[in-house]
């Protein structure tokens, strides 16, 4: 315990290297794949291509991501760029589905609606469609939230500096204490993260707060990756 | 994308091939690896899960411990658990098999849970006793959500078993953090290729499989979206299994 008196300092700094590699993430995700899952949503052809690739996305392995990226994206191997953008594309083929799910979740009489009283189809989305498809999103990105902060400790064994580097150099050195305190600090920061997610849509959907339905966890929406993937 | 032809001529190499270290030896290691982790998680996760499917209980306690573990960093875990046991594949096989519990006893549960509850009803009400309809109906029925679980469990385990190179010496990763060390970028982007192309074929053969466990007659997946009729879905429903016409 005495290791983490006296570095409590390194830590808050890793914490905050981690805050800055996985906001822009989850912001990223979130604003690519509204544009995305629409379509995917819109066209029948374009939702199982869209979907499909976004799920061969979510296959490939996150280390090799971050070797292959700078080839082809020529971010540099260590840098921060270099992993916001493998996390971004993480939480971008989650969040292509659950956006295709949550606009389909809308009701087509509402949709119908919305159209005879007159709404453009640009308008119709934004005023109608999305607000409506706001608890599916939300639960979507509190699961981007956590796994993102999760996914970013990866980094430390290339070198990118977050509270993955606790784990690091805790191996290294040989000091459990190191490596437990990344581990709390690490599921704190997704908690904190996730229950911002959580106060961010009572503020944006006050109307969900006078109709509680049950709202799940995010794992049992879309927790275990089989039941977000249709198996059709 | 000189790199890329660099990688490849990597990958071609016959001499990367021969021997303990080799390509075909180290993806050996990483198989074998896969495979034997995931039968020791599924050994503890699919008779819970199947036990949570069929009794409804002890759901939550499943749904918070998995949410849990989803937040916990796999290197931190790896880490640690080597910290304890030593240097070696002890500590990989103990953390890989903890972190691929939770979609393995997620899909064993949720597979008896999208079993119409009029399809158990009938099953007990011809006479089966409990124990035929976990063998007979529930079984079949919720295995494709099943090997959906075991799926990402696969495709959980063979990404981390790269990372797991970090605090072992086997298996492809190994390509990687040898590369690094010595910035030899045509290795570890080799390695990178071979560890993304064995993740994909993985999960190309889970998803044939999972078309082909669903029983004849069975229909699995959202119903066919009707457009004239509210087909609105509520969050946290998940599509039921639909009898097929």
């Amino acid at each position: 315990m005495t290791w983490l008196w006296s570095n409590l300092d390194l830590v808050w700094l890793r914490t905050l290297d981690h805050i800055v590699l996985s906001l822009p993430p989850i912001l990223l995700s979130f604003v690519f794949a509204l544009p995305l899952g629409w379509l995917a949503n819109r066209y029948r052809p374009t939702r199982g291509a869209i979907l499909s690739i976004a799920g061969l996305f979510y296959a490939i392995p996150s280390l090799p991501l971050l070797f292959i990226l700078p080839v082809i994206i020529g971010t540099s191997l260590r840098s921060p760029a270099n992993l916001i953008a493998a996390l971004t594309l993480y939480g971008l083929a989650l969040m292509v589905r659950v956006v295709a799910d949550g606009l389909a979740s809308v009701d087509p009489d509402v949709r119908q609606s919305a159209t005879a009283v007159g709404f453009s189809a640009w308008s119709r989305f934004w005023l109608v469609e999305l607000p409506l498809a706001g608890p599916v999103l939300l639960a979507g990105v509190r699961v981007v939230a956590v796994s993102t902060v999760s996914l970013a400790t990866v980094g430390a064994v290339i070198g990118a500096k977050s509270l993955g580097s606790l784990f690091t150099d805790g191996f290294q050195r040989g000091i459990q204490v190191e490596i437990i305190t990344g581990i709390v600090a690490t599921v704190l920061l997704a908690l904190v993260l996730d229950g911002a997610v959580v106060l961010l849509g009572r503020v944006l959907m006050p109307w969900t707060r006078r109709t509680r339905r049950i709202r799940p966890a995010p794992a049992a929406v879309l927790g275990p990756m089989p039941v977000v993937r249709s198996v059709a | 994308m000189n790199y890329f032809t660099d990688a490849v001529a990597w990958l071609l190499d016959p001499a990367h091939y021969p021997g303990p270290t080799g390509i075909p030896a180290r993806l050996g290691e990483q198989l074998l690896f896969t495979v034997v982790t995931l039968v020791l998680a599924s050994v503890i996760a699919i008779p819970v899960g199947f036990l949570i499917g069929h009794t409804g209980r002890g759901r939550g306690i499943a749904v918070a411990t998995s949410g849990g573990l989803r937040a916990i960093p796999t290197l931190g875990l790896l880490t640690l658990v080597a910290l304890w046991i030593g240097i070696g594949l002890g500590a990989p096989y103990v953390a890989l098999t903890v972190l691929a519990i939770p979609p393995i006893l997620a899909g064993a549960y949720t597979g008896f849970e999208a079993v119409n509850r009029a399809t158990i009803d009938a099953a007990r009400a011809v006479g089966m006793t409990e124990l035929q309809i976990v063998r007979h109906v529930e079984i079949p029925l919720g295995l494709p959500l099943l090997i959906g679980g075991l799926r990402s469990a696969t495709l959980q385990v063979v990404a981390t078993a790269t990372l797991a190179a970090y605090v072992a010496d086997f298996g492809l990763g190994r390509f990687l953090f040898a590369g690094l060390k010595t910035n030899d970028y045509a290795q570890m982007l080799g390695g990178s290729i071979l560890v993304i192309l064995l993740a994909l074929v993985l999960e190309g053969l889970f998803a044939g499989l999972q078309k082909l466990v669903v029983p004849r007659g069975v229909a699995v997946g959202r119903p066919p979206v009707d457009r004239k009729a509210s087909t609105r879905r509520r969050p946290g429903m998940e599509p039921a299994i639909t009898k097929g016409i």
